[in-house]
């Protein structure tokens, strides 16, 4: 079971970002949960400073633009 | 990452050579069209039932032609600029600010503002980023100023609608209020004008993200994408941008644009601020009004402060920064920016 989060205030490429991890995971069948963090204290204390930032298990992989589809699988299944 | 062999291969879109193509051939495509489009914009007018010089036709051949000239232009500037801020990113920027207590921090971080991708959606993480790494406060605002005020979008507008004079012009004088302002502020001691709980912040992990390898073709692909979401976000504040400026263009008579933005009304330049700020557009929406207003001899200063002010200064940029700053300390940095914009139009009203 992995936790993945997703941070983000709100912006559209941030929802596209979770839709992205969600559908990924079901496609693989890989077991996760998807939190978002939308509140700006929270995202900046995780260190990401350019969103939408992800993090897989409390490590962040990614921040900054839409992931790239094949990178996020690599993400998932690692 | 490493690369692996995938069961369920998701569409990855066009294999490489495609873009090698398709690059070129899309840039000639673009070059090709770009030139027909004075003749294009002529014929397309003579087909309205209204005579050409008229107040009507008029606004239509401004209208017919800045319309495909702008998205063309847009396209092509956000497509360059996304390809070549593939290379930055405020990590990297944050890196080489964090280490520059010197003087000249303020022009690299303004400098380093026009190049790192950042959407204002983010830049109260990227705020708290920067401060928390022990980036002066100055510093940070020379770069969130310069940003959006000599972003590559407005200058290459500038450039292609209004001559490169006026571009330089520009260019030289949003990267001095950008590092002046910023140098202003950092001297005034404002961390504790910050909300409560970014002061009480320890510094944040800085994320160590292992740095992404990007091929040619995925800042390719970057470039792409930024041209279907930028040009896909503001295409409408450039029709009703062009539309204002075609309305000027046609109907505004030129005695009537030099009493109110000739370079004697010495009032017109806070006027030009005081409307300018509130506006909420963006540099592809307002440069086609700037157009029409120097071509029915508004004066420069008060253009280009008008200009500065609506894109530089947003009130919807200054509601997310509230969660920072408090409102003192947004009142003194509109002052701050405004002063080093209401001199540069009384300089070059003074001047010319």
């Amino acid at each position: 079971m992995k936790t993945v989060k997703v941070y983000g205030p709100g912006c559209k490429r941030c929802e596209t970002t979770e839709t992205m991890v969600r559908e990924t995971a079901s496609r693989l069948g890989i077991d996760v949960t998807v939190e978002k963090v939308t509140d700006a204290k929270s995202i900046a204390m995780a260190g990401v400073m350019s969103t939408p930032g992800i993090s897989v298990d409390g490590k962040l992989i990614h921040s900054g633009g839409l992931p790239d589809a094949g990178k996020l699988e690599g993400w998932l299944r690692a | 990452m490493t690369t692996e062999t995938h069961e369920h291969h998701a569409p990855r879109g066009l294999p490489d050579w495609a873009w090698y193509v398709g690059v070129p051939v899309a840039a000639v495509v673009w070059w090709l069209v770009y030139g027909q489009l004075i003749p294009f914009s002529e014929w397309a007018t003579s087909l309205f039932p209204v005579a050409r010089d008229s107040h009507t036709g008029e606004a239509i051949a401004f209208f017919i032609y800045d319309v495909p000239k702008v998205l063309l232009l847009l396209t092509g500037i956000v497509f360059v600029t996304g390809v070549l801020r593939s290379w930055f990113s405020p990590e990297k920027t944050r890196a080489i600010l964090a280490g520059e207590n010197q003087i000249w921090g303020y022009p690299l971080a303004a400098a380093l503002g026009v190049m790192t991708p950042f959407c204002s959606c983010s830049s109260v993480p990227l705020f708290i980023g920067f401060v928390s790494a022990g980036i002066p406060l100055g510093v940070t605002f020379s770069f969130l100023i310069a940003g959006p005020m000599v972003g590559p979008v407005g200058l290459g507008l500038l450039y292609g609608l209004v001559g490169w004079q006026i571009a330089t012009i520009y260019l030289v004088f949003g990267f001095t209020i950008a590092t002046v302002a910023g140098f202003v502020l950092g001297r005034m001691g404002l961390e504790r004008y910050l909300q409560d709980w970014v002061r009480e912040l320890n510094a944040g992990p800085i994320g160590d993200m292992p740095e992404e390898r990007l091929t040619l073709v995925d800042r390719l692909k970057i470039g792409v994408e930024q041209v279907r979401e930028i040009v896909g976000k503001v295409w409408i504040w450039v029709l009703i941008g062009i539309g204002i400026g075609a309305a000027i263009h046609g109907y505004v008579p030129e005695e009537m644009m030099l009493r109110i933005m000739g370079g004697e009304a010495w009032w017109s330049v806070p006027a030009a601020v005081v409307v300018g700020v509130p506006m909420y557009t963006n540099a592809a929406g307002v440069i086609p009004i700037v157009e029409a207003l120097l071509d029915k001899g508004a004066a420069l200063g008060t253009t280009l402060a008008f200009m500065m002010s609506v894109i530089a200064l947003s009130l919807p940029e200054m509601i997310i920064l509230k969660q920072v700053l408090t409102l003192r300390l947004i009142a003194i940095f509109l002052a701050v920016v405004s002063a080093g914009i209401l001199a540069t139009g009384f300089l070059f009203n003074f001047l010319l």
